[in-house]
This record gives structure tokens, C-alpha cells and sequence, in this order.
């Protein structure tokens, strides 16, 4: 049996919502800010659509908005992902205290 | 679409579930999101090496992606942390800005190529474009409530449901008509019509709630580029854009369920007129200041002193001066504990991020669940820069707009002193009663003026 292409998407779509949830559901309150500016990150790959719109279309009013997509979709992509990664060095600035801590007690 | 890049595809999929999943924990969360930028840079990698796909304006695009990269990273870099709630609004909203252009774009194509498109794919257009357009609006006024531009609390007129509920009535019937008969002018006015709707969504939120909204507005964008790749057959669009749909939706009620709030209060609860307690005006009730040497000497004799900082702290940039502070105090032989209130700043972990700026060790930052319970036996409770998250009424009164939200009990402490700049109410906008109660003492001043004025009060006992 081959599946048809609609449900195929649903299909998709259905297990993505799961895996969306379950993914972050032990996420600690610590962690809120973080993982939002993550997520918030990944929803810049709309880059890959507005780059593959832009680049098949040769009316020039569509490219010049075209091309203020990609802008757009870059600054939420890569700015995104720069935010998080300095959010989250502070918070591991302090593990390595820790971790020395615990290997004394470990050598202890 | 050639089945190598099908695979590619399917492996960065993989990778933002595994971003996901690592942001989770404390331990992989950098690792996680390395993993997620990793795949969305190969991703966008890709298209240039697609050779079916004729990429057409090659040197525009690349360029136009240098200057979205370079206004990007000039953002996230020099964004204060203090600031950065809003820059992750910003961030949202352009995300779903351009996902409503280019369904515009595709729908354009689809309207060259004769109109014709199954119901489903320009539904989905139609979806893409006016929810894009509510995350960029909606995005952009959170922007300007956080940052000041504007006041951060509740818009409300009176003509304001009607104009929403037509705004949305008008969206879903042009909607159906670009289904039956697919126009650039009906896509148009539905992304117009999106951004008026975004406005008037954010506009009656409240200052307090705004993070929620973000939050909110995130799992909209995501929703939206799901939306987009079904309509652009893209499945990694689907899968990444579904995984921040739903991941986003779930944080958003685990955010409001952290304040007590339901989405539904948070966003339509001021129309109900539920938050006209606040006045916005500092009150000229009589209350009981203090010298930064009267404050000194009531830390220094203390046995146990829990420390609630708030989001004035950080504006003032008062962290260093206040972990020194602990520090002193720890040396003479007082127990003391930061109290962090999950929405202490702007933003859920937002406090615990700005105190980690400032080297405070993690032992020593105590969540509200877990700090509670010792109150009651603290002899000062030092509240720096916060309020709301303080406030009794929100256990007490039921019209104010933070009833219900989980409150640290500073207010069971023998006494407690606040740092203030004034009496201007939080962020909320409400009078705050424990600043009036007999156990109370003010210490008025910049927070970071007055909390060296104390530490070196404290360090000459």
C-alpha cells in the first residue's frame, strides 16, 4: 500500500507535534529563556524558503521582496542562534567550579 | 527533488529535534543549539547546490544573506542581557515577517502559473500569511512595550473587540475567497489585515504578561513555517516549523502555569476591565526609609538573610556589587540565599541568566518552590529591584491583574527592606501593600548607588 501524498504530510505533521512535546517537557524553569530563543532560532530556517523562492522567479517586483525575506529570515537565524549560545555560556561559565568540586569528593 | 538532498533534509530534521532536546538540559544545552545552527546553515547551504533547481539572482541572494547575517549577529551581540527578551521578540517577529512574504511570493507563482492549486495548499498560503504578518506586528509592539517606546501597560478602547473580532471575521472570509479564486490583492490585504490583528492582540496584554506573549508568538512563527514548507513542499520547513509550533505552545503554558495565569486571561483578561486597580502613579502614602547604615546594621546582626532580586537590579547593573555584599555577609557567618521567582526579570529564567553574569555561584540561587518555606524563619529579606514578585496581592486581591500568580512570601520575614529608586508601582502597575507594612523599611536609590553605600556600611561593623 502506498500512502497518498497529503496523508504522508499529515503524517509528518502529526509526529513532529509529539516529538515537539516531548521533547522539551522536563525542561527545567531555569532553562525557559534559552530553549525559547532556540526554538525561536530554528523558525529561522524559513531562510531555505525564502532563498528557494527568490531564486526561481525572475519577476523583479517578487525579487526585491524576495530578497527582503532573506533579510529578514537571516537576521531571525543567525541572530537567534548567536543570542542563545551567549545566553547559555553564563550558564556554563560555572560548571567547570563545579565540576572540580565533585571530582574532589569523587578523589576524596 | 533529487533524493540526496531529501536525505539532507531528513538529517537536519534530526538535528533540531536533538537542538530541542539538548536546550532542555542544563548540561547540553550549548551543545543543542551548536547542533541546531549546524543544520539550518547546512540546510541553507543547500539550494546553491541543487542543480534542478536553477537557482536563479545567486550574488543578490548570497548578499542580501550578508546583510541579514551582519544585522543579525551586530543584535545578538550587543544586546545588553537586561534587553534581551525583546530581542528575542525582535528576532520572532522578522521570522514570521518573512515567512508571510514568501507565501505572498508563492502564492504569486501559483496565480502566474493559471491559479489552479488544490483547496489545502492555498489555505495554507492564506494561514502563512496572515499569522506571519499577527508574529511581525505582534512581535514589533511587545518590541516597543519592553523597550520603553511605549507604555508597558494594558491598551485598551473601547471600540477595540469589535474592531478585533472584524478584523479576524475578515481574515477567515477572504480567506475562503482566495481559496475559491486565488488574487494578489485578497493576499495582500489578508497580510494587512494579519498585521492589524497582531496589534490588537498585544495592545491589551500587560507588562508582567508580555513574555508569555513572546513565547506565544514564537509558537505562531513556528506554526507558520510549518505551514509554509506544506505549501512550499518542503518537509524540513514542516518538521522544523511543527517541532517550534508545538514545543513553543507547550512552554507557553508551562510559563503561565508557573504565574498562575491562563493564556486566555493573560491575553483577553484587561478587556474584561480586570486590571483597572493599577494607577501607574507612585502613591504618597507615608512609609519608613532608612539610611544605608540603619539597613547595614540590620543585615549585619542578622542570622539568616534571603536576597530577592528583581529586574531593577540588573538595569542598575548593581549584581557585582550585590554578590560582594553576599559575600561579606557569608564571611560573618550569615546564611545567605537568593530567592529567584520564576518570572523574575523579563522573562521565565531570565534572572538566573543576568545573576550568572555576575558569577553568583549556583548553590546559592534557590527557586521559589524550594525557598518558600523559609521565610518564615528569615530575620531580613533584602528585595532589590523587584516588586510584583513580591506583592501580596496577588494571593489577596482578586482584581488585580497578578492575582493568582505564585509569589515569593517575603512578606513572612521579621523584616525586610526594599531597594527602590521610588514609589512608582512594578511593572504591572499596582501598589505594592508590604511597601506600607510596620516591618517594612525603604531604602530609597539607584540600586547600585545604594547597594555600595551598604556593603561599605557593612564592611565598617
Amino acid at each position: 500500500m502506498i500512502l497518498s501524498e497529503s496523508v504522508v504530510w499529515l503524517t509528518i505533521f502529526v509526529l513532529s507535534v509529539f516529538v515537539g512535546i516531548e521533547v522539551i517537557s522536563k525542561v527545567s524553569s531555569t532553562l525557559h529563556t534559552p530553549l525559547m530563543s532556540g526554538a525561536n532560532a530554528i523558525h529561522g530556517i524559513i531562510l531555505l524558503g525564502a532563498i528557494i523562492v527568490t531564486g526561481t522567479t525572475d519577476n523583479t517586483v517578487a525579487v526585491i521582496v524576495g530578497l527582503i525575506a532573506i533579510v529578514l529570515a537571516s537576521v531571525n537565524m543567525v541572530g537567534g542562534f548567536v543570542v542563545t549560545d551567549r545566553m547559555l555560556q553564563m550558564f556554563v561559565r560555572k560548571r567547570p567550579a563545579k565540576a572540580a568540586e565533585s571530582d574532589e569528593s569523587k578523589a576524596a | 527533488m533529487p533524493t540526496w538532498i531529501q536525505l539532507v533534509f531528513l538529517a537536519c530534521g534530526v538535528c533540531f529535534i536533538l537542538a530541542l532536546k539538548g536546550l532542555s538540559g542544563p548540561k547540553t544545552a550549548r551543545n543543542g543549539n551548536l547542533i541546531g545552527a549546524a543544520a539550518a546553515v547546512v540546510a541553507c547551504i543547500v539550494p546553491f547546490f541543487w542543480t534542478s533547481l536553477h537557482l536563479h539572482h545567486v550574488p543578490l541572494i548570497l548578499a542580501a544573506i550578508v546583510v541579514g547575517t551582519i544585522g543579525g549577529v551586530y543584535g545578538a551581540r550587543t544586546v545588553q542581557m537586561t534587553q534581551m527578551p525583546q530581542m528575542v521578540a525582535l528576532f520572532n517577529g522578522v521570522g514570521g515577517g518573512a515567512a508571510a512574504l514568501v507565501a505572498l511570493l508563492e502564492l504569486n507563482s501559483v496565480i502566474d502559473a493559471g491559479g489552479h492549486d488544490s483547496w489545502f495548499n492555498l489555505a495554507a498560503t492564506a494561514f502563512t500569511i496572515v499569522v506571519g504578518s499577527v508574529s511581525f506586528a505582534g512581535s514589533l509592539i511587545t518590541f516597543a512595550k519592553l523597550q520603553d517606546l511605549m507604555t508597558s501597560r494594558p491598551v485598551v478602547f473601547p471600540g477595540l473587540p469589535v474592531l478585533f473580532g472584524g478584523a479576524f471575521l475578515g481574515a477567515v472570509v477572504l480567506a475562503v475567497l482566495l481559496v475559491n479564486d486565488p488574487r494578489m490583492w485578497i493576499g495582500i490585504v489578508l497580510g494587512l489585515l494579519g498585521l492589524l490583528i497582531g496589534v490588537l492582540l498585544v495592545l491589551p496584554v500587560g507588562g508582567a504578561d508580555v513574555p508569555i506573549v513572546i513565547s506565544m508568538l514564537n509558537a505562531f512563527t513556528g506554526l507558520t513555517v510549518a505551514a509554509g514548507g506544506y505549501v512550499l513542499s518542503n518537509v524540513l520547513l514542516l518538521i522544523a516549523g511543527t517541532l517550534v509550533g508545538a514545543s513553543g505552545t507547550f512552554l507557553t503554558l508551562l510559563m503561565a502555569r508557573a504565574m498562575g495565569r491562563s493564556v486566555a486571561n493573560i491575553l483577553f483578561g484587561a478587556l474584561k476591565g480586570g486590571s483597572t486597580l493599577g494607577s501607574g502613579e507612585a502613591s504618597d502614602r507615608p512609609v519608613k526609609s532608612v539610611t544605608p547604615e540603619d539597613a547595614a546594621i540590620m543585615l549585619a546582626y542578622a542570622d539568616r538573610v534571603i536576597i530577592v532580586p528583581g529586574y531593577g537590579l540588573a538595569v542598575a547593573q548593581a549584581q557585582h556589587t550585590l554578590r560582594e555584599l553576599v559575600d561579606v555577609l557569608s564571611a560573618r557567618g550569615i546564611e545567605v540565599d537568593y530567592a529567584i521567582h520564576p518570572v523574575a526579570g523579563r522573562m521565565p529564567g531570565h534572572m538566573n541568566v543576568l545573576l550568572a553574569e555576575a558569577q553568583v555561584p549556583y548553590e546559592q540561587l534557590r527557586e521559589m518552590d524550594d525557598i518558600n518555606g523559609d521565610f518564615k524563619d528569615t530575620d531580613v529579606a533584602l528585595v532589590v529591584g523587584a516588586n510584583d514578585v513580591v506583592n501580596p496581592a496577588a494571593r489577596t486581591t482578586p482584581s488585580a491583574p497578578i492575582y493568582g500568580m505564585p509569589i515569593l512570601n517575603a512578606d513572612e520575614a521579621r523584616q525586610v527592606i526594599f531597594m527602590k529608586r521610588s514609589m512608582r508601582p512594578g511593572f504591572a502597575g499596582i501598589e505594592n501593600e508590604l511597601l506600607f507594612e510596620e516591618r517594612t523599611s525603604l531604602l530609597f536609590g539607584d540600586a547600585k548607588d545604594s547597594m555600595s553605600k551598604l556593603l561599605n556600611a557593612v564592611k565598617a561593623l
